[in-house]
């Protein structure tokens, strides 16, 4: 292999370390007119008045934009408003921006803006939400538009239902010799990219609407401006410079369509709009929360008959990706076990909390801590090895998901092969909880992982190759570079492709919607397998271009020849060559007369078969492969305070190919972090109003240097037949087991079940006191 | 990014800072004395700091004095935390500043805006109060020098236009048994849940804390139940709760019952090492 | 009075910017001097992406007034020629979308003139002053660690 499996340093790595790279907010213009969000001090209440008059007289400032009743907005319902209009529906929702001449003049101003409001009573919960008599966030659901694929409940706080319906309950539980019922919960939480949210947009003279937007998703950006605000594609441009970091929260498209508001009050003139940290945290969408109750059943030796699964998933004011996210959460209802008779509800909940978007992972790491931790309480019940439980239902080639789906060789990675080694990896006969001293015990937990992507059937991506005079090429692609890397792995399947050497790739590290070839939303770990086929398919698009020149010059068939290491050669002959850089812009005779042109290699990309639900049983193909994997958490428990040290933390990952050995463990380790800090304490707190009481980094902390566990990675490789050389989507999968590896290891630890997100020692110890002892 | 307008000077003397402060104060400005300005620049941000002029002390010298003399240690109030504990003359002091904020802020986080905070912890002023430190206090009409105890009370209590220069502590306490115990939520920088530092002079026990109350204290009563040697530990310790001088807070770092929680076996520990381990 | 036109000494140049009394350093450094390089993360002091080096100590730029700073040495991440951090950060795979690595590197770069031989302790209380969500620290604790050992080499060498 030339390339693949090395660990190839990231191609935009010296402008990172050197601060050159440019983010959203480091491009900047005298001319360009600031905008700044005044936002909801409610969580519900009807917004009575709106007095301008005091910010009006602030100078320097150009507009005022407030909410109107039109266009609601949405990617599955249009529920939401892009300013509150009438009534607000969660704290810190945007009520208005306000666009003046800079920072400071607009933050001045807005800070005059007075708006009365008048309190309403507060949907606090997803489980409130649902009870019969609860306020409504959405009055009017049973009006709004939406697309074919989901289904809000008029009159309710239920924005979509999944449905899987898999085999026969009946049977299912009579077969049951044992069975356990638990319920979890979490609040929302945040994704914290360090870079906060950022848009600038102008519309030009002719009319063209141009953003510059830290995103993951320009090109739907792109999409939405023309079905929201029905603008002509073309006449869209989105221009994604790198982004500082995403993990699914800026897929959401909102600070855009504020920015599209607000330029259009200054008669096209650019505003530039970057989120507060406070604002980034609870103004924009953030992760969402979840209330689940679990009832497994299984044989005494283990055997998992049935699952009854209620996920109620708190979307908050809006649905925006929470209908798309329940519906993911069903697809994968059950974590990676076979079970023949499954009924799950998995309900996308409306709520007065800071609306919800993806989150990397997309509702794995939740629905696997619930289920996960069930799978823990199961084990315990039969008094069976939870590592043991997970190996005798662990799913495998010929046997159906809960959308019933028939997996094969390719379609899932080896689960038992990722439990044997992690079990190795944890010296698991060891035993669970080891006591160390007085008050201080080691305990492990574990959980399984799979993950398959739900996203839209008709997703694709787009990649041209361009090559320079000197031979090396220019690869263009739509993937945004949040962080993971994938334009590397780009250059890194060039490089193998091709036989060439990786310094001879250039990548174009922005987007521009406008000259870079769409890639449908980077996200859903699905970068590499999709743009990375696209790639291979331009590849060959370019070589046979290539060879078509070459066989003219060389005077044979082009089926003879074969491209690499700088060369076009004649396979029985390799002596007999032209270089590339002689004849990727043509072929010049002697005499003068030439053929070809600059090549440009295209390819796109396109996933198959892939189908909806069925609305009633859940049944479909909503992914195309499913990645697996164990992983692991060894906790240091004080008894005494209950106080831990996370001490490791383990992957095995069946990853089909690791193309960029650093790059898969950064990805993972990173994403592990993610998860731990997650689970042990990330959450927003909410008071009785519904108000986020710590929207700050000061009170809101994630994990800091010096807090992280030993990483212990391992990757195995089965084989995705359709992914680049075999590669499986790797982004999300080490967050995702983390939070119920961490809960496992400490109900282990503390002896108690703690079915509650984060995992904070006052968490620990209000269980123990409440006497849930095991 | 701070919306409103402010002047900034930097006098280069205590008369000449209190006389600018007498002269914005009369122009209106509502101005304010600056430190390290971590604070100010904070809360500034949120207008829960307003102000027309501030007036950086870090420019006069005896602010940034940093020395033993005979048996007091001088401690300029611009002194950052950092500089504090990297000199760590005073090892509880530097013992409970260094878990306070993280270590860059802390290089710019001084002495004196730690005591003089609007931030309710104001962790530095623990150490003070259990050494009878003695507070170096300027005013219009000069300079003077009082116990801690008798200006901090739940805040230090400055009348307008005074500033705080030194803090003086006594070097033979720095010789006895101390404690500084911080616990938080769940991390290792920030804001307390609860701190306790805590010396042994003699056979008695004093402490202080930050974090149980809106606001850091050093109480007799608790000092007195604590020192009471005649019942149990156990005894001991409800006692000292009963004494607790104002409601325990309740927020976003833990509930009053967890808190009480934390602090009682945080109490042990403190008992544990000034008393050494008795099983009660 | 409450703009002022004052003289910042910023990676070896003597700069002239014209401020208001407000400004952190943080911003005149992006709007006035064009050094993105600092990255506004909070502007509460707490993520420390803003980190930068005022007389070779790390300093959050946002808890920072320009006024206040003059007279003083400041290095941004544009003011380093190829320190051995920045080179070990491309090799460790120390930083993936690079936002808080500015931050990082300057909170790095201080701790390593200043402690070249830091111990696990000293380098956890230096860089929990950071916040990175990329990375899970074990990439950036490698880095660090590669320049602190290459040091102790160089020094007993
Ligand atoms: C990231 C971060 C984490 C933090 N964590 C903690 C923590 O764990 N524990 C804790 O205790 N605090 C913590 N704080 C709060 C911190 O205590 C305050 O920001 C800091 O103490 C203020 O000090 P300063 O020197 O920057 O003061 P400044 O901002 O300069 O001033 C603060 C206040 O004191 C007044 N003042 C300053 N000096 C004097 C003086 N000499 N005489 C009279 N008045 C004066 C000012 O007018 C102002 O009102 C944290 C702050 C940050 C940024
Ligand atoms: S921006 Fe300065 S610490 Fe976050
Ligand atoms: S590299 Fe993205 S936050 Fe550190």
């Amino acid at each position: 292999m030339m390339s693949i499996g090395k660990s190839i340093y990231r191609k935009e790595a010296l402008e990172k370390v050197t601060g050159t790279a440019k983010y959203a907010g480091d491009f900047s213009k005298a001319e360009v007119l600031h905008g700044r969000l005044v936002v909801s001090s409610y969580a519900h209440a009807k917004i009575k008045s709106i007095d301008t008059t005091a910010a009006w007289t602030v100078q320097g400032i150009r507009a005022i934009v407030l909410g109107q009743s039109f266009p609601l907005t949405g990617e599955e319902i249009k529920d939401r408003p892009p300013l509150a209009f009438d009534k607000v529906r969660y704290y810190g929702e945007p009520v208005a921006v306000v666009v003046a001449d800079n920072e400071t003049i607009a933050k001045r101003a807005a800070e005059l803006i007075q708006i009365t409001y008048e309190a309403l009573p507060v949907v606090n919960s997803p489980r409130e939400a649902i009870t019969s008599g609860a306020p409504l966030v959405h009055e009017n659901l049973i009006f709004y538009e939406k697309i074919q694929h989901v289904y809000p409940e008029p009159n309710t706080n239920i924005a979509d239902r999944t449905k899987i319906r898999k085999g026969d309950m009946v049977k299912g539980w009579s077969e049951s010799e044992v069975s356990v019922e638990a319920s979890f919960s979490f609040s929302p939480s945040d994704h914290t990219a360090m870079e906060t949210r950022c848009v600038t947009a102008e519309i030009n003279r002719d009319g063209k609407l141009v953003f510059s937007s830290a995103t993951q998703s320009p090109y739907m950006i792109k999409k939405l401006m023309n079905d929201y605000f029905g603008l002509e594609p073309g006449k869209v441009v989105v221009r994604t410079p790198v982004v500082g970091g995403g993990y699914g929260g800026k897929v959401a498209v909102q600070l855009e369509l504020i920015a599209y508001m607000a330029t259009q009050a200054v008669g096209g003139r650019t505003v530039k709009i970057m989120n507060t940290r406070e604002e980034d945290m609870i103004s924009s969408p953030v992760h969402i929360g979840l209330d689940a109750t679990i009832k497994l059943g299984c044989t005494k030796d283990g055997r998992l008959k049935a699952a009854e699964i209620l996920y109620l998933f708190d979307s908050g004011a809006y649905s925006d990706k929470g209908a798309t996210i329940g519906r993911a959460a069903a697809v994968t209802c059950t974590g990676p076990y076979f079970i023949e008779n499954i009924t799950c509800d998995s309900l996308c909940v409306y709520t007065n909390h800071p609306y919800a978007t993806a989150f990397r992972g997309f509702s794995h790491s939740e629905v696997l801590f619930a289920f996960e931790r069930t799978m823990d309480m199961l084990a315990k019940k039969i008094d069976i090895d939870p590592m043991q439980l997970r190996e005798i239902n662990a799913i495998l080639p010929g046997q159906t998901t809960p959308t019933q789906m028939l997996l094969n060789n390719s379609t899932v990675g080896s689960l038992p092969d990722c439990i044997q080694r992690l079990k190795q990896l944890m010296n698991w006969n060891e035993g669970q909880r080891i006591q160390v001293s007085d008050h201080l015990v080691r305990a492990k937990g574990i959980s399984c992982i799979w993950k398959t992507s739900t996203i839209d059937t008709e997703a694709s991506s787009g990649v041209n190759l361009l090559f320079n005079i000197d031979g090396t090429v220019n690869i263009i692609s739509g993937i945004v570079e949040i962080g993971t890397g994938t334009k590397t792995i780009l250059a890194q399947l060039l490089a193998e492709k091709m036989k060439m050497d990786i310094h001879q790739i250039h990548v174009k590290m922005d987007v521009d919607t406008e000259t870079t070839p769409e890639h449908w939303k980077t996200v859903a770990s699905r970068g590499t397998l999709l743009a990375g086929r696209a790639l291979l398919k331009a590849a060959d698009d370019a070589m046979s271009q290539l060879k078509d020149i070459a066989s003219r010059v060389l005077i044979c068939s082009p089926d003879d020849l074969e491209v690499g290491y700088g060369k076009v050669f004649v396979k029985d002959e390799p002596t007999t060559y032209l270089y590339i850089k002689d004849i990727c812009y043509g072929y010049k005779y002697p005499n003068g007369y030439s053929i070809g042109g600059q090549v440009i290699g295209t390819g796109n990309y396109m996933l198959r078969h892939l189908t909806h639900l069925d609305h009633e049983t859940g049944v479909g193909k909503p992914g195309p492969e499913w990645t697996v994997g164990a992983q692991g958490v060894e906790v240091e428990f004080n008894t005494q305070d209950y106080t831990y040290k996370i001490i490791k933390a383990y992957s095995v990952i069946d990853i089909g190919k690791v193309l960029n050995q650093k790059a898969a463990l950064g990805q993972v380790m990173g994403a592990m972090s993610m998860g731990l800090s997650f689970a042990g304490r990330e959450t927003y707190v909410f008071d009785d109003e519904g108000r986020v009481l710590n929207p700050r980094l000061r009170t809101y902390v994630p994990m800091r240097y010096g807090e992280h566990p030993q990483y212990m990675i391992h990757f195995n490789e089965t084989t995705h037949v359709d992914g680049p050389y075999g590669a499986r989507g790797i982004g999300e999968h080490g967050l995702i087991g983390m939070p119920a590896a961490l809960a496992n290891s400490l109900s282990v630890a503390a002896e108690v079940d703690l079915n509650q997100l984060p995992l904070t020692p006052e968490l620990i110890w209000k269980t123990k006191e409440s006497g849930g002892t095991k | 990014m701070i919306s409103y307008d402010f002047e900034y000077h930097k006098p280069t003397s205590i008369s000449e800072a209190t006389h600018l402060y007498q002269s914005l104060q009369s122009q209106g400005k509502k101005p304010m004395y600056y430190c390290g300005g971590t604070e100010i620049l904070t809360l500034g941000r949120v207008n829960r700091i307003v102000t027309g002029a501030i007036i950086d002390i870090k420019g006069i010298l005896d602010c940034n004095v940093l020395k033993l003399e005979e048996n007091l240690l001088i401690m300029g109030v611009a002194n950052t935390l950092t500089k504090l504990n990297e000199t760590n003359y005073f090892p509880l002091l530097s013992k409970t500043i260094i878990e306070i904020a993280d270590h860059t802020a802390r290089n710019k986080i001084t002495l004196g805006g730690n005591i003089c905070a609007n931030i309710f912890y104001r962790e530095a002023v623990l150490p003070l109060l259990l050494t009878d430190s003695q507070v170096v206090i300027a005013s219009p009409n000069g300079v003077k020098v009082s116990f801690i105890h008798e200006v901090f009370h739940q805040t230090l209590n400055l009348n307008d236009g005074e500033f705080l220069v030194q803090v003086k502590t006594d070097n033979s306490y720095f010789k006895m048994p101390y404690v500084s115990v911080k616990r938080r939520r769940q991390w290792d920088i920030g804001y307390p849940l609860i701190t306790v530092a805590a010396i042994k002079n003699d056979n008695e026990i004093r402490v202080a804390f930050s974090g149980l109350c809106s606001f850091p204290f050093r109480s007799q009563q608790i000092e007195q139940s604590l020192n009471n040697r005649q019942i149990s530990r156990q005894s001991r310790i409800d006692q000292v709760i009963n004494d607790i001088p104002a409601p325990i807070l309740d927020d976003v770092h833990g509930s009053a019952e967890y808190r009480l929680f934390v602090l009682k076996y945080t109490l042990n520990n403190v008992l544990d090492a000034l008393e050494g381990e008795r099983h009660a | 009075m409450l703009k002022s036109e004052i003289t910042l000494y910023v990676n070896g140049e003597p700069r002239q910017v014209y401020v208001r009394h407000t400004d952190t350093l943080l911003h005149t450094l992006r709007e006035n001097l064009g050094l993105t390089g600092a990255k506004p993360g909070c502007l509460n002091g707490d993520c420390g992406a803003c980190t930068i080096d005022i007389d070779e100590e790390p300093i959050k730029s946002c808890l920072t007034l320009s006024v206040e700073s003059t007279d003083k040495k400041i290095t941004t991440v544009e003011g380093l020629q190829n320190a051995q951090i920045q080179k070990e950060f491309i090799k460790k795979f120390a930083f993936q979308c690079g936002y808080c690595t500015p931050g990082f590197i300057m909170n790095c770069n201080a701790l390593i003139n200043k402690y070249p031989d830091a111990d696990d302790a000293k380098i956890k209380d230096w860089l929990e002053s950071n916040i990175c969500r990329c990375t899970g620290y074990a990439e950036i604790e490698e880095a660090i660690k590669a320049v602190l050992t290459k040091n102790q080499q160089g020094l007993s060498s």
